[in-house]
């Protein structure tokens, strides 16, 4: 089974704790009103859903109850790193060299 | 003439039990349960209103008399108590909170024993060995398929809290578990 850290357990917990909730980091804007139909749909409905490392959204559903982010790589599964809602992204070129460091050494 | 309608709750398992060797799975007589969501700086303010001190680590709880305070969330708690209600404490408290009183949503079960632990993971994904789910820890999770709280209430107690329609489920696979873990070590 698959463990996922929640950032607000601060420890890891099984898979089955979560529920997905979407890619994160997509802003609403503040000028709803001024939207084209094209520009909200873009906002709306339209997701990059990229092969390889993603940023989202996931909830401890079963546990905490919150909602916070995750880098994930859709292709390998395997979770870079997870952090707080509101938190800015993380830079994913340090995350990979961490990742790929900690394979190194151990 | 007495025209008032008496009403009577009933417990959802009623007195129901199951024993093995090495573990028992008892259903717990009524409690009293408050569902408590505050932020950050009133906790104070309500720890002393409830006479305990909610936790603010995740997955610990606190105990003063009967009642148990459970943490659930960074700004959720649950409040279990034999004996008193907690909603009655919070009457006269004045700060911003929600507290619900969930007296009937849940049941109580216990299981206790020394292979408690073993049965409760039949069904639930958590660690729960004494270095990682020490006495005293809580939380949310998952029991087969439906969402339980957990607390360890001694090394070898657990304290399952689940909602009323689901409990003769969670009942019945504690169980099952139970005759299967019992008759396991027992070979």
């Amino acid at each position: 089974m698959l463990l996922i850290h929640c950032p607000y357990c601060a420890e890891e917990r099984p898979e089955t704790e979560f529920a997905h909730a979407g890619e994160a980091h997509i802003e609403r804007s503040t000028e709803m009103n001024a939207l084209t139909d094209e520009g909200f749909s873009k906002f709306f409905f339209y997701r990059d859903n990229t092969k390889g490392t993603t940023f989202e959204r996931w909830r401890h559903i079963h546990g905490c109850g919150r909602y916070f982010n995750a880098a994930r790589d859709t292709v390998s599964d395997k979770f870079l790193t997870t952090y707080k809602a509101g938190e800015p992204k993380p830079d994913l070129s340090k995350l990979v060299d961490d990742q790929t460091n900690a394979g190194a050494k151990s | 003439m007495d025209n008032s309608v008496k009403l009577r709750r009933s417990l959802p398992l009623a007195e129901k039990a199951f024993g093995a060797s090495g573990v028992s799975v008892t259903s717990m007589g009524a409690g009293y349960r408050c569902s408590l969501r505050v932020g950050a700086d009133d906790v104070a303010a309500l720890s002393q209103a409830l006479g305990v001190d909610l936790p603010q680590t995740p997955k610990t709880s606190a105990r003063s008399a009967s009642r148990i305070a459970m943490w659930l969330g960074p700004d959720e708690w649950s409040i279990y108590d034999s004996k008193n209600n907690p909603i009655d404490d919070l009457k006269n408290v004045d700060v911003a909170c929600a507290g619900v009183d969930v007296s009937h949503r849940n049941t109580a079960i216990e299981v206790s024993g020394s292979l408690a632990a073993g049965v409760i993971n039949a069904g639930c994904p958590q660690d729960l060995s004494l270095e990682v789910f020490p006495v005293g820890a809580c939380s949310r999770t998952i029991l087969g398929k439906v969402e339980i709280v957990l607390c360890r209430t001694k090394a070898d107690i657990f304290h399952v809290e689940c909602w009323r329609s689901f409990s003769p489920y969670v009942f019945e696979f504690l169980s099952t578990a139970a005759k299967e873990q019992s008759a396991l070590a027992a070979r």
